[in-house]
């Protein structure tokens, strides 16, 4: 398991990296955290000519919070994420969320924009970028572009990112401060790619009735997917027990996940439902929702 | 003038030490600090990001060594289990700890945990079970059953930071 | 022997200190100027014929030293035969069991056909293994594919194909157990029950992963081989056998091993071939496997299916048990009825089950080799039996615990002959203790009464408790033999060398403390060294729960016996009768007079040859002895575990809170290593019966090669245990003890699945295969909800 020859290049600025993607495109890797690439590189099952390191791209490495909208560089450390206080104070949904990638080794070296890049359909930050509005910076020969999140995922391991370009940054519409949110998930093992993991966002107006919601499946589809019908069964509504049911009912519902040798399809979609269910509770109970059928 | 796939040479600190080296840019940083700089402390167990044998600190942070090419860490300085302690000098606390509390059998996987425990105790002097336990998971072990793993890295916290003695409110 | 003062004291380990440094020196680590690196070409395909190998483009590249195949080696290196102690049963055996067991010769390259995914076809030496596994990517081999066969129940349906045309019905070996009137207590029984169960092909997956260095001294006409093994005698055997070499030509030194568990007792054919190279290049050379070569490479293990009747009575008494079990066995079988028996030996276990038949067959398919791993064809056994009683219970409506006591053996019943011989020949006579009282010993820790009385949701209402039981008995410390050394090297030092070989088992302190006690100094004073056949000239290994008793034993005599030569020469040297005399640190003197003593350095010159000899008259020179203990047969460890789980019913999440055992392993040597093992084996328990499984597909490729898939158990998922010691002492070996390194690894699976019955009653769930998902737990709880019986039986 050792990985074949390739041609090593540090880019040391974004500019530098777009020349070299211009130069290699089709033949190039993009190397970032390395942590998915480089197993592949590994067991030789990816093979390209040139790896292109953009570990040294500081420019790349900042996190930004303005009001509403936060910046992360795509070479932001997933650990960077988990324990950045200001991002914590300002409502731990990304925190929370980065502190289930994996373990810690992985996200000390693991990036935001390697994770959106590679797009796993079980990672936890396509599913962040749905639930957060993400809109993508892109870069390449051409120029720059902005990608909103319903254009990016475009099926399995596949996102709007050519070739021969780079994600530069994401940008993130974190909660409002009274939202409530949750990421749950069922795991073979702890640290392991979810089964099926649900993400939830919700506000409450004043009076009680949900004004924002948001949820996101993964490990569901070749994509992380938005549960829109489950999210139209909840808007404007006032929360109750019976509500979040159907909801669940509704997230579960047009799902057709895929068998594995971890779990079937079937498995799966059962337990998008009740994951939907619990996130929305907990998601609820945060922003402030007293739940009266329980003690 | 080597070309961009062939052998370079890799300069970096490791363990308090500037290390130079000449390895392909494909190289491992395992591979590196075991083949060409003669540290076989560091081990690897499945040369894909799953078992933590072979962990090391990166610039204080803990990462799997068969995930990183030497090439990328130039100019990085880079701790690995030979560097926790000196030869035949007493042990660090995390080495002793394991010992007294009997947190390695075969000892392959020693290593890694050591290392990942160092950084553990560096951000958090005085981790809960439970954190360790997470902590924890990402290294493999096939021996221990990780209970006196667990335990050491108690003792390995007391050890480096005693509590306030009895009578302390 | 001296007094017990070191044998049964926690002590920390003498192995500690380069482990815990990163000094430790492992297969990988060891690396002579001028060593070339071997990457195997393996089949891509579970079953085919070879029509062309095509090498030139891989030997022409630079860095390459050569490329082999098998017409390259063949006349050179011999193919694998059973070995001599597989094919050979005792006459006792042969004549209660009536084994059947074909040859199946095994090639250590393949020669003109494949038999399973992984199976080595070409060896590239390259200056590195970089370039090794570049020039593996040029080699051109062409298959003719054949049927596969990855079902052992189609590879023994009439008209499969075969996998060797001397093994009819693709049954490798068979055998058949009958005790009692089987048919006439199932024709009058008052219940009967039928299942099937599954225990599924798991991997033993040391952290370490093989590998071997082999050097060659062309003058000394020596050849030296590291090797990642728990068996270097037996590499040893082989290498010598199958290139043609007096034993005493090779050398096998294993070094520091990270875990074996099993499938390091078998000798491979890298071992072979690493060492043939040596010696055809003149060079070292090296091959470490990599993960992904392991979990297809290295053997694997379980993988039996049992078809099972019970009879019983309505107070769950159970009368008979009927079993016939396949041992999927894979594409060559090494280790013959070895798991397969232990199986049918240890079934039964600590229950009485009075009529008892029972027939295995070892079946070949296009699998990995099957070889023992942990536990060894008892976690099959226990997970059977243990299954069944809880079963029986929960279906006369009977608390598991109060069917578990009907069916034990009492005191009284001990020693226990259980009227079939052991794999050794020798009868089966339990010499276990007082089971019944250590079960109420578990039932009490564990909390069961009050258990039973509390209500089993724990949250919310959909997580439920559970605790479920199970058992398990184990013969231990198995010969033939094993030896140990004690001698005086030239500085007076205490040298201690054994023919077992730790990789894990902290034989370096245990056995430092059983040569203290016997020597009557201190563990600190023993240099112990072991994994080295040239250390002592015969040996067997590190397996099968053995060295405790086995070595442990050897090294007690050795060590007593040098005592005994130490105060002799002593006494010669201080003019005193050695009854007299008494050792201080590295000196011996007369009882009450430490002026009048000598130095073990002087006592060592005293008895080396020369004219500064002086012994006492007829002893001959030196201070080496040497003794080989051969067990009269096994002992038998015994324990009972509980596990409590949590049941989230929603998602069929299962959470192991704790398991208790309460276990006699006999006399504990040292208590810190007897609880390590037992974590570790829990730990694999716990991987076996909840994460654990290896997978092919129909056309038998492998589908769990990396450790995203195979999944281990990490801190999160192994739970606490807890451990109650039970010390009866074994009267077959002197030192009364008993093997302990598998006992953790043989109970959880029925215990954790029968936590789960329990957690999930009165749902009325049964469960039949492993590994526990949570798949297969939701999916029986909703079929139990909606009316049809859930679960697998």
């Amino acid at each position: 398991m050792k990985p074949p020859r390739f041609r090593y290049f540090a880019a040391d600025s974004t500019a530098h990296a777009v020349e070299l993607l211009g130069e290699y495109g089709d033949e190039a890797k993009l190397l970032a955290g390395g942590q998915s690439v480089v197993p592949l590189l590994n067991f030789r099952l990816v093979a390209p000519a040139v790896l292109i390191d953009i570990n040294r791209i500081t420019e790349l490495d900042h996190v930004r919070v303005d009001g509403i909208t936060t910046r992360v560089g795509a070479l932001v450390r997933q650990r960077t994420i988990e324990r950045d206080q200001e991002l914590r104070r300002r409502g731990p949904m990304l925190t929370e969320t980065v502190g289930l990638i994996g373990h810690v080794a992985i996200r000390n070296r693991g990036t935001v924009g390697g994770a959106l890049a590679h797009a796993d359909p079980a990672g936890e930050w396509p599913a962040l970028g749905l639930l957060l509005g993400a809109c993508f910076r892109i870069v390449g020969p051409r120029g720059r572009r902005t990608v909103p999140v319903d254009e990016f995922f475009r099926g399995f391991l596949t996102t709007a990112i050519e070739p021969d370009e780079l994600l530069e940054e994401v940008e993130l519409r974190l909660p409002s401060p009274g939202a409530g949110h949750a990421f749950v998930e069922v795991a073979r093992r702890h640290g392991d790619f979810a089964l099926v993991g649900v993400g939830a966002v919700v506000e409450l107006d004043s009076r009680c009735r949900i004004a924002h919601i948001a949820i996101a499946l993964i490990g569901v589809a070749s994509t992380a997917v938005r549960a829109g019908d489950a999210e139209r069964v909840l808007r404007g509504e006032l929360p109750s027990t019976e509500l979040v049911k159907s909801a669940a009912e509704a997230a579960a519902a047009g799902l057709d996940p895929v068998d594995d040798i971890h779990a079937s399809g079937t498995y799966r979609r059962r337990i998008a439902g009740v994951l939907t269910r619990r996130a929305l509770y907990t998601a609820l109970a945060r922003a402030g929702w007293e739940r009266r059928d329980v003690a | 003038m080597s070309r961009d796939d062939e052998a370079q040479e890799i300069a970096l600190d490791v363990n308090g030490t500037k290390r130079c080296a000449v390895a392909e840019p494909r190289t491992t940083l395992a591979d590196f600090l075991r083949d060409h700089l003669g540290l076989t402390g560091t081990h690897l167990g499945c040369e894909h990001g799953v078992c933590g044998a072979c962990t090391v600190l990166l610039d204080s942070h803990s990462v799997r060594s068969c995930l990183l090419f030497a090439v990328q860490t130039e100019g990085a300085t880079v701790t690995t289990i030979e560097g926790l302690s000196e030869v035949n000098a007493e042990l660090h606390p995390i080495q002793q700890a394991f010992s007294a509390q009997h947190g390695l059998q075969c000892g392959f996987c020693t290593p890694g945990f050591i290392v990942s425990v160092a950084e553990l105790l560096a951000e958090d002097p005085d981790p809960s079970e439970s954190t360790i336990q997470s902590w924890l998971s990402g290294n493999l072990c096939r021996c221990t059953g990780y209970q006196n793993i667990v335990k050491a890295v108690r003792t390995a916290a007391e050890l480096t930071h005693p509590k306030a003695g009895p009578g302390r409110g | 022997m001296a007094t017990e003062v070191h044998v049964g004291r926690r002590m920390a380990r003498k192995e500690d200190r380069p482990l815990v440094t990163g000094t430790g020196r492992f297969v990988a680590d060891i690396r002579p100027v001028g060593t070339v690196d071997v990457a195997f070409g393996r089949s891509p395909v579970a079953h085919a014929r070879i029509e062309a190998i095509g090498t030139e483009a891989a030997t022409a590249m630079d860095g390459v030293v050569g490329v082999y195949t098998a017409p390259d080696i063949q006349g050179q290196v011999q193919p694998f035969t059973l070995f001599v102690d597989q094919e050979h049963t005792p006459p006792s055996l042969d004549q209660s069991i009536h084994p059947v067991i074909r040859p199946c010769d095994m090639d250590v390259l393949a020669l003109t056909r494949v038999r399973y995914v992984g199976q080595p076809v070409v060896a590239i030496v390259a200056e590195s293994r970089y370039l090794a596994e570049d020039a593996a990517e040029l080699v051109d081999i062409d298959y003719e594919e054949l049927p596969v066969l990855t079902d052992p129940e189609a590879a023994i349906a009439p008209g499969a194909p075969l996998l060797h045309e001397q093994v009819p019905g693709n049954v490798q070996a068979s055998f058949d157990v009958d005790l009692g009137a089987v048919d006439a207590v199932f024709a009058e029984a008052e219940h009967t029950a039928s299942f099937r169960f599954l225990v599924p092909r798991v991997a033993g997956s040391p952290i370490e992963t093989r590998g071997v260095l082999a050097v060659h001294d062309p003058v000394q006409e020596e050849l030296t081989v590291w090797s990642s093994t728990q068996t270097p005698y037996m590499v040893r055997t082989r290498i010598a056998e199958m290139l043609g070499l007096a034993e005493q030509q090779v050398r096998v030194i294993a070094p520091d091993v990270g875990g074996g568990f099993g499938p390091k007792v078998q000798v491979y054919p890298e071992e072979i071939l690493v060492a043939h190279l040596s010696m055809r290049l003149g060079r070292p050379v090296c091959w470490i496997e990599d993960r992904n070569e392991h979990l297809v490479a290295t053997g694997q293990s379980r993988d039996q299916v049992h078809t099972v009747e019970v009879a019983y009575r309505g107070d769950g008494t159970i009368t008979g048990l009927r079993d016939r079990f396949l041992l999927d066995c894979g594409a060559f079988n090494p280790f013959s009825i070895t798991c397969a028996y232990n199986t049918a030996a240890h079934l039964r276990g600590l229950y009485r089950v009075p009529a008892y038949r029972i027939r295995g067959e070892c079946v070949l398919t296009n699998k990995t080799p099957n070889v023992p791993y942990r536990g060894a064809g008892r976690p099959e056994a226990t997970f059977v039996m243990d299954r069944v009683v809880d079963v029986v219970a929960r279906r006369l409506g009977l608390d598991p615990a109060e069917v578990i006591g009907r069916n034990l053996l009492t005191v009284a019943e001990m020693p226990c002959d259980r009227g079939m011989p052991y794999r050794d020949g020798a009868p089966i006579v339990y010499d276990c203790g007082d089971v019944p009282a250590s079960f109420d010993r578990l039932l009490r820790q564990v909390g069961y009464a009050e258990h039973r009385s509390a209500t089993r949701e724990v949250q919310d209402g959909h997580v439920r408790r559970g605790i479920g039981f199970a058992t398990y008995v184990e013969g231990t410390g198995k010969g033939p033999h094993e030896g140990a050394r004690a001698l005086l090297d030239s500085r007076g030092d205490i040298i201690v060398l054994a023919g077992c070989t730790p990789h894990g088992q902290s034989h370096e302190t245990a056995f430092s403390q059983v040569a203290a006690d016997a020597l009557g100094v201190s563990p600190e004073q023993i240099t112990f060294r072991a994994g080295d056949t040239a250390l002592v000239p015969y040996g067997v290994g590190t397996f099968a729960s053995r060295s405790a008793v086995t070595a442990g034993t050897a090294v007690a005599v050795a060590g007593g016996r040098l005592r005994q030569r130490i105060l002799a020469v002593a006494g010669e040297l201080l003019e005193a009768a050695p009854d007299d005399l008494e050792f201080q640190d590295s000196t011996v003197h007369v009882q009450g007079d430490v002026t009048s003593s000598v130095t073990l350095h002087q006592i060592a010159a005293a008895a080396a040859p020369g004219p500064a000899a002086r012994l006492p008259a007829g002893m001959d020179h030196g201070m080496d002895e040497s003794y080989y203990f051969v067990p009269p047969t096994v002992t038998f460890a015994s324990g009972l575990m509980a596990a409590v789980v949590d049941v989230d019913t929603e998602t069929g999440v299962i959470d192991v809170r704790k398991i208790v055992l309460v276990h006699d392993s006999g006399r504990l040597i040292n208590p810190m290593v007897v609880e390590g093992q037992i974590h570790g084996g829990v730990a694999q328990g716990v991987g076996t019966a909840l994460y654990e499984r290896l997978v092919y597909d129909d056309t038998g490729q492998p589908l769990t090669t990396t450790f995203m898939d195979y999944l281990l158990p990490t801190s999160m998922e192994v739970p606490k245990v807890e451990q109650i010691h039970v010390e009866t002492r074994s009267d077959r070996n002197p030192l009364g003890v008993k093997g302990v390194g598998e006992a953790g690894t043989i109970s959880p699976p029925p215990a954790i699945v029968n936590a789960v019955v329990d957690a999930l009653a009165p749902l009325s769930v049964e469960f039949s295969e492993l590994p526990l998902t949570p798949e297969v737990v939701l999916d029986a709880v909703l079929a139990a909800r909606s009316g049809r019986t859930g679960g697998q039986r």
